[in-house]
């Protein structure tokens, strides 16, 4: 048994932090003294200064994440900022500013740390904070011209049933109800009293578009040449994006000159349903964030959740938590090389190998959790079941009974020999192969200290030369126990993401050698802590958790008020925040390079929109 | 590849009998027999996923359920080379105006199958206020396969359910050779909420008070 998360270093530090700060703005600083919240609460005319001091003077140079509270019975939003330090890792700060209700407007950071770009607009979309000096504060998951701001404690959806689940009215007199029924228009809408059809206009995207005319000042000189600049869209149904995301691009000729990406399209308003949920009914809900890593998902949420109820795990549901997430971070990084090679032109066949080693983990994950995809397996304290005693396969031969593999001999296998084949395997017919080197190297260059600006984490952090894995940097299940390198790459191409998977492929290879004898030493302990419960209460207070998820750093900041269900459940997507990079990745690039560059990224739409 | 009679003997009409020796060069069969079985073997879905779904669909596609084997692996990113839209993930608002273009753009026969919860009635994300609580509420479905997401296996039922469907219909009836043009489904557009155009007369019906009583409480704040 033991800590869940180990006490990291700096700590002592962000008490200096606050000393430190207050001393340099007097009255503007004060410790949050809330029971259960930790951090400073900065005063918002004084934001930008102290943001800078935080970041230069303290060192916290990564802002990972910025959240926001509605709290209508004090009359204030709450926007709640976690910054990190990249160089020595370990917690980080927490800052916040309250601003009023009514009139919510707080100054932009934007000039700090350009990374909080998408996230301030999300802000403004959901919950109508005004942040003064954004340059393009325009609605981002939603459309301009949407009724009310929807992450407002006081804002009800059409299907709206009651505050919190679980719902007493699904079933009156045992009869189900269809949510349908109760609307006058039989689906999921609703409209402002007073609004009428008759001489409404829709507003369009004149203000998406409004922002694409200007060159910005990056990339070769445009101006030179004289050409006509065209404004082109990709997306959202588009084999190349991934998924339904769109880019509004200006191009020029066949150089890109700016790049907006619009996203919503797969909004499916994970947060708000989130905190009607109870805290346990999120967990099925994370698994279709990043839906390639469910498992990894399965596991942020619960360390986020154990450490505010201050949960133990036992050893086995550790071992086994590591073992599904890295087999997690293999198959999605087997994906995301398949899939860039889409990108490239090599439609499919190399998707097909990447797919056929996928599939085979895939097996696992479904004889464990009873799901190929949606995995659901995690649960605070501990893991829904434990490994089965074999994986049943499909017969091969006519007459043949269905086969059972022995699950211990089909991990190891795995393990051992198939996937470090695999990886060679990938590695020989792609590393070195003419047409991927020269689409990648030297494409969609993004250095090192831009990649901190922008808060880009996760496999684009580190390929710019940024040896940040939280895995080591803010260690969590029991990362510290494992030997393995922080794989890390210089150059910020899109060649180096490419190869940075490959070589985070393979250190988790490394852990899982070490996870697997300690899974047979531990066969048959308990795999659950604590009691099993569908109801679960987290003592009030305010937590901001991470994980080292395969696309970046997946975070939950989480607000409970002592209930049943989370007050606050704000999901920090690695995916979103790393496309706050894109466009200053592809602008001066030709069109077909930003699919490669997107592809190198590697963004899932449901964990980009939620 | 030469073809067993197997392979098409449900193409024979039984009521003909075909001498023993001449078997596997002769089929005799009905017009819309060989139009629906050549049809069916051969419907290209629409390159396009959604959600989570899409990755089943993907995992379909791949070697080891291998959809080739119903004549259903090319699959085009363009709706004009299309048979069959795979509806593959949670709708959106801001995404169903686009659905409904490309369904409009989709040259009949033209297919719909819904796959998974999401597409089907809502799914997990139904109460969202961004969702669409089924697709079938704007374009018309043939198939709804369950499952979040449904398994490659379940996604191939669904595709071999279709397959029946077509089979079943009929040259002489099937609406796209009947007189006139076939309605495009007007396209649905992003005002204080999702606006269907259909729905003009009720959307003035409640601004004009019938339904406020409901809409009070439901009001945004
Ligand atoms: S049905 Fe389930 S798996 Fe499919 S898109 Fe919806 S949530 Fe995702």
């Amino acid at each position: 048994m033991k800590e869940i998360s180990p006490e990291a270093t700096s700590d002592v530090k962000s008490v200096d932090a606050v000393e430190l700060l207050s001393r340099k703005f007097p009255g503007s600083i004060k410790p949050d003294d809330r029971k259960g919240y930790e951090g400073i609460v900065v005063d918002s005319s004084k934001l930008p200064e102290v943001a800078t001091a935080i970041r230069d003077e303290l060192g916290f140079d990564l802002l990972a994440n910025l959240s926001y509270v509605d709290y209508p019975e004090e009359g204030v939003f709450e926007v709640v900022y976690n910054a990190y330090n990249t160089a020595v890792g370990g917690k980080g700060l927490t800052f916040r500013v309250r601003t009023s209700r009514d009139e919510a407007e707080i100054p932009s950071l934007i000039g700090v740390w350009p990374g909080v770009d998408f996230q301030e607009r999300e802000a403004w979309d959901l919950m109508g904070i005004r942040f003064s000096g954004h340059p393009d504060l325009r609605r981002i998951l939603l459309w301009e011209g949407f009724a009310g701001h929807p992450m407002r404690k006081d804002w009800r959806e059409p299907f709206y049933e009651e505050d919190n689940k679980p719902y007493g009215t699904r079933w009156p007199e045992g009869q189900v109800q269809r949510a349908e029924m109760k609307t006058p228009y039989g689906m999921n809408v609703q409209y402002p009293g007073g609004f009428k059809l008759e001489g409404w206009e829709p507003e369009g995207e004149e203000a998406l578009y409004a922002g694409l005319g200007t060159p910005l000042g990056i990339g070769p000189d445009i101006h030179q040449i004289k050409t006509d600049q065209l404004i082109v869209n990709l997306g959202p149904q588009h084999p190349s994006t991934h998924g339904v995301f769109r880019m509004a691009v200006t191009v020029d000729g066949e150089t890109i000159t700016r790049l907006k990406p619009v996203f919503g399209y797969l909004h499916r308003n994970h947060e708000q349903i989130g905190e009607r949920n109870t805290w346990l009914q999120n967990m099925p809900f994370t698994d279709r964030l990043d839906y390639f890593s469910s498992l990894a998902n399965n596991l942020a949420y619960a360390i986020s959740v154990e450490k505010m109820m201050g949960q133990e795990i036992p050893e086995r549901a550790d071992l086994l938590r590591v073992l599904m997430v890295e087999l997690t971070r293999i198959q999605n990084h087997y994906s995301a090389i398949g899939f860039l090679l889409n990108d490239l032109g090599a439609f499919f066949t190399p998707v097909l190998y990447a797919l056929t080693e996928r599939e085979l983990i895939l097996d696992l994950f479904e004889a464990t959790t009873g799901s190929r995809m949606m995995c659901n397996y995690m649960r605070f304290g501990g893991l829904a079941y434990d490994l089965p005693s074999y994986i049943g396969g499909p017969a091969i031969k006519e007459g043949d009974r269905e086969r059972e593999l022995d699950t211990m001999k089909f991990i190891k296998g795995l393990v051992y020999e198939r996937l470090p084949r695999a990886t060679d395997m990938l590695d020989r017919y792609l590393t070195n192969n003419e047409v991927l080197v020269n689409r990648l190297k030297g494409v969609g260059v993004l250095p090192g200290d831009r990649a901190i600006a922008y808060s880009a984490t996760g496999p684009v952090l580190r390929a710019s030369g940024v040896p940040y894995d939280l895995r080591r940097a803010d260690p969590y299940s029991i990362y510290n126990e494992f030997d393995f390198d922080v794989a890390v790459r210089y150059n910020g191409d899109s060649y180096d993401r490419y190869l940075i998977r490959l070589d985070e492929v393979r250190q988790s290879l490394r852990i899982l050698e070490q996870v697997v004898p300690r899974l047979e030493e531990t066969e048959g302990q308990e795999y659950m802590g604590g009691k099993r419960s569908y109801n679960h209460r987290v003592p009030a207070g305010d937590h901001y958790g991470h994980a080292e998820n395969p696309k970046g750093e997946l975070g939950f900041h989480l607000v409970s008020d002592g209930g049943g269900n989370p007050y606050r459940y704000h999901v920090r997507s690695p995916s979103f925040i790393n496309l706050t990079a894109l466009e200053e990745m592809c602008v001066g690039h030709k069109v077909a390079d930003i699919i490669v560059i997107l592809g190198s990224i590697d963004i899932v739409l449901g964990e980009v929109d939620r | 590849m030469t073809m067993t009679p197997d392979d098409y003997s449900d193409l024979n009409n039984p009521d003909i009998p075909i001498p023993d020796e001449l078997k596997s060069n002769i089929a005799i069969t009905t017009l819309d027999r060989i139009y629906n079985w050549s049809r069916a073997r051969s419907v290209w879905p629409l390159l396009f996923g959604l959600a989570c779904c899409a990755i089943e669909m993907i995992a379909t596609a791949a070697s080891r359920y291998d959809p080739a084997r119903f004549g259903m692996e090319v699959m085009r990113p363009s709706p004009r080379q299309c048979d069959l839209m795979i509806v593959s993930g949670t709708v959106t608002k801001k995404m169903v105006p686009q659905i409904v273009r490309l369904y409009n753009q989709m040259a009949e026969p033209r297919y719909v199958l819904a796959m998974g919860a999401c597409a089907s009635g809502g799914g997990p994300f139904k109460e969202g206020y961004n969702v669409v609580d089924g697709i079938d509420k704007f374009i018309p479905v043939d198939v709804y396969v369950p499952g979040c997401p449904p398994t490659p296996q379940a996604l191939l039922h669904g595709f071999i359910t279709l397959h029946k469907k077509i089979e079943g219909q009929s040259i002489m009836s099937v609406p796209w050779y009947k007189k006139g043009q076939s309605e495009a489904i007007p396209v649905p557009v992003l005002g204080p909420d999702l606006i269907d155009p259909r729905q003009g007369e009720l959307i003035q019906a409640a601004s004009e008070g019938e339904y406020s009583a409901q809409f009070e409480t439901d009001e945004n704040a």
